[in-house]
């Protein structure tokens, strides 16, 4: 087990195009870390070039205290699950196990191998299968083999290339908790890659955020969601995304295309001389102005809206209301759009309502939100101008803090295991 | 799979049925023949009146000896050669064709496949006068030049498309494993393409094995000239008789190496054949 080190790590292919442009990330001991990002932004590429399968242009990769930019896949002691499980077909499912161990030569016995295999069998539960091919093998059976060769050896770290997004949606989820209870249990260093942001959420103690080869930033899941530090981390977490409007300010008010909302004095020295902003605004920060409280109606902000397609999901009711942007930030949004491999597709307002609103298809309906939510980005740089880097900073130690405890808990229930 | 109905399996066994004696009575025929007597050879009959090895204690011990016996060991060292490097230079060709990208890449293929589409009978007279006047007429050398030329096209083509179905995935998996590059080679890549290899090898040796215009015109003593070509050398104990039955003997005696190969190699053949097709 070791920490993990990128210092300015940059990727030039021999046709010249700059994959990676100066990463830096600290992966501490033990931590679980997400790469992330939408097609095409490197995430993959970093991660071999931490396995040793892609050479370094420039930069440092220190794992531990070596720096092991120019040295062997094999001598980075690191385990890897590919995308296609990379099983070996002409093998068993337990010397595909056995495969890391058997290469240590005369390293280790027989029997202690047979025992090693049918240790990490038992906790992916491949006892049945280990006289299979993996031919034989289902989907989520395969994705089980592939990672019993990972754990089968002490590596320094796991490391997974979109290790799931061959396998269908209720399997993904299965599998997801799995990894996830597996790098609690075993406590090695992983580095994640996916371009699925429930993965990114739900594995991460961190997640980094990569868009064309530049990390825009690392910090915890909840972070990420609260505190982006840009419109692109803001566009790319969370599901349905945000909402992005354009916001035009004129003295103390801000006209949105659905309301007009008085700006706070903070708000007002935030954004400064700017005339336009972008404004984000997640789904469920929305409410039907009906169902909302007393106490929370004198602050909201409600507005009349023509509801064009509502999804009533069982848990959520989304509700779909178009409106017109402004050409001032429509090039900028339609930019972002691209980035996140959207489809350029209508302007519209998603809002997520409580299950009991009776707003349908072709309402109009009142909806209210809360101002204080604001996201507020620069329309140029789109920078969040909302940023607060200290509640960031909060949230991250908070996250590592629980992280620590939920360590600690494991591991005390694992010794009371072995003891009882 | 459906079953089939009554009518579908009578019909199937039929056809079945059709399709094995249309392929399989000149085979036994001649196995019939090679059992005959010489003098019985025109006795209209199908299956020999006296079973009898006289045709091949002819060729094994008898006055065919001196051309059947050197013809066999042709055979198989010419076939077994041609084979050897046809496939090693093949792999080699067919590996950078399946994962390198190079200029020329579209041209080697089609020049191999045009090599292969090529009437050997047009390139015979030519070859011949090249070779006497170099001095391989006669040679094994002389005859394993031009069966590359058969084996090669054919070995790149086959071994191309089934390297290409290989995951070199894999390759990497076993360096992350803890392999170096040799070992992930061979522990990873070379058990995955032998089926391969091994089913262009056959492919490669039938090939040699069975030519009859090359072994025939490139050759004029026991020093070079294969089976095949021998057998149309085959004369009767005297000019009243005809050699057919000795002939037939002979021909069953080169065949039964095919057939064996065959037997004992079907599984590998199969999947060597089809694995392209199916997806792992």
């Amino acid at each position: 087990m070791a920490a993990i080190t990128l210092k300015d790590i940059v990727k030039r292919y021999g046709d010249g195009f700059l994959a990676v442009k100066g990463v830096s990330l600290d992966i501490a001991d033990g931590e679980f870390v997400i790469l992330v990002g939408p097609s095409g932004c490197g995430k993959s590429t970093l991660l071999r070039m931490i396995v040793g399968l892609e050479d370094i242009t420039s930069g440092e990769l220190r794992i531990g205290d070596v720096v092991v930019n120019d040295k062997a896949p094999r001598d980075r002691h690191l385990a890897m699950v590919f995308q296609n499980y990379a099983l070996y077909p002409h093998l068993t499912v337990f010397e595909n196990i056995a495969f890391p161990l058997r290469l240590t030569k005369g390293k280790f016995t027989d029997d202690e191998i047979r025992e090693k295999v049918e240790r990490a069998a038992a906790t992916l539960e491949l006892q049945d299968h280990l006289q299979r091919k993996p031919a034989n093998l289902s989907g989520g059976q395969r994705q089980r083999v592939a990672m019993g060769r990972a754990i089968v050896r002490d590596a320094n770290a796991f490391l997974f290339d979109e290790p799931l997004s061959n396998l269908d949606a209720k399997l993904r989820g299965q599998m997801r908790t799995e990894i996830a209870r597996m790098q609690r249990r075993l406590g090695t260093t992983t580095v994640y890659v996916t371009h699925d942001q429930t993965e990114a959420m739900t594995l991460g103690d961190r997640v980094a955020v990569l868009r064309k080869g530049e990390l825009q930033q690392v910090a915890s899941p909840r972070g990420l969601y609260e505190q982006p530090v840009n419109l692109f981390v803001a566009g790319f977490i969370g599901s349905p995304p945000m909402n992005f409007l354009p916001g035009e300010i004129d003295g103390g008010t801000m006209h949105l295309p659905i309301a007009d909302v008085t700006l706070s004095a903070d708000l007002r020295t935030r954004i400064g001389s700017r005339r336009v902003v972008i404004v984000g605004l997640r789904p469920e920060h929305f409410a039907d102005a009906a169902l909302l409280e007393e106490s929370k109606k004198a602050s909201a902000v409600t507005f009349d809206a023509d509801v064009d397609v509502t999804e009533w999901l069982g848990s959520d009711l989304y509700a779909y209301i178009p409106f017109e942007t402004s050409h001032a930030v429509a090039d900028k949004l339609e930019e972002l759009d691209r980035d996140l491999d959207g489809e350029g597709m209508r302007t519209q307002l998603v809002v997520a309502l409580d299950t009991e609103s009776r707003v349908r298809d072709g309402d109009t309906a009142t909806l209210a939100f809360d101002p204080t939510k604001m996201m507020v980005f620069d329309p140029e740089t789109g920078e969040n101008l909302t940023f607060d880097a200290d509640t960031a900073r909060a949230i991250d130690e908070q996250n590592e803090a629980d992280r620590k405890a939920s360590l600690a808990r494991v591991h005390q229930r694992d010794e009371g295991r072995k003891a009882g | 799979m459906r079953t089939l109905s009554t009518r579908a399996k009578v019909a199937w066994a039929v056809i079945t049925v059709v399709v094995m004696v249309w392929a399989l009575l000149p085979v036994v025929s001649i196995l019939a023949t090679s059992f005959k007597l010489p003098s019985q050879l025109n006795l209209g009959t199908f299956w020999p009146k006296t079973w009898t090895t006289t045709n091949y204690e002819q060729i094994f011990t008898g006055s065919a000896k001196d051309l059947f016996l050197p013809a066999l060991r042709n055979s198989i060292g010419i076939s077994l050669i041609a084979t050897a490097i046809a496939v090693v230079l093949a792999t080699f060709a067919a590996y950078a064709i399946a994962r390198l990208n190079f200029r020329g890449k579209k041209l080697i293929l089609t020049t191999a496949l045009g090599v292969s589409i090529f009437p050997v009978v047009s390139i015979v007279t030519p070859l011949f006068n090249l070779w006497r006047s170099i001095g391989l007429y006669d040679t094994w050398l002389g005859l394993i030049i031009p069966y590359l030329s058969l084996t090669l096209p054919i070995s790149i083509w086959t071994l191309a498309a089934f390297f290409r179905q290989i995951p070199w995935e894999l390759e990497q998996a076993a360096q992350v494993d803890g392999a170096t590059p040799w070992q992930a080679f061979r522990k990873a890549i070379v058990p995955i393409a032998a089926p391969g290899v091994f089913t262009t090898a056959l492919i490669a040796f039938f090939i040699a094995w069975n030519d009859f215009v090359y072994g025939i015109s490139l050759t004029s003593t026991s020093a070079a000239r294969p089976v095949p070509a021998a057998l149309a050398f085959f004369t009767g104990a005297s000019q009243f008789e005809e050699p057919t039955g000795a002939i037939s003997a002979a021909a069953v005696v080169v065949t039964i190496p095919v057939v064996i190969l065959v037997l004992l190699f079907q599984r590998q053949i199969v999947s060597g054949l089809t694995q392209g097709a199916v997806k792992g």
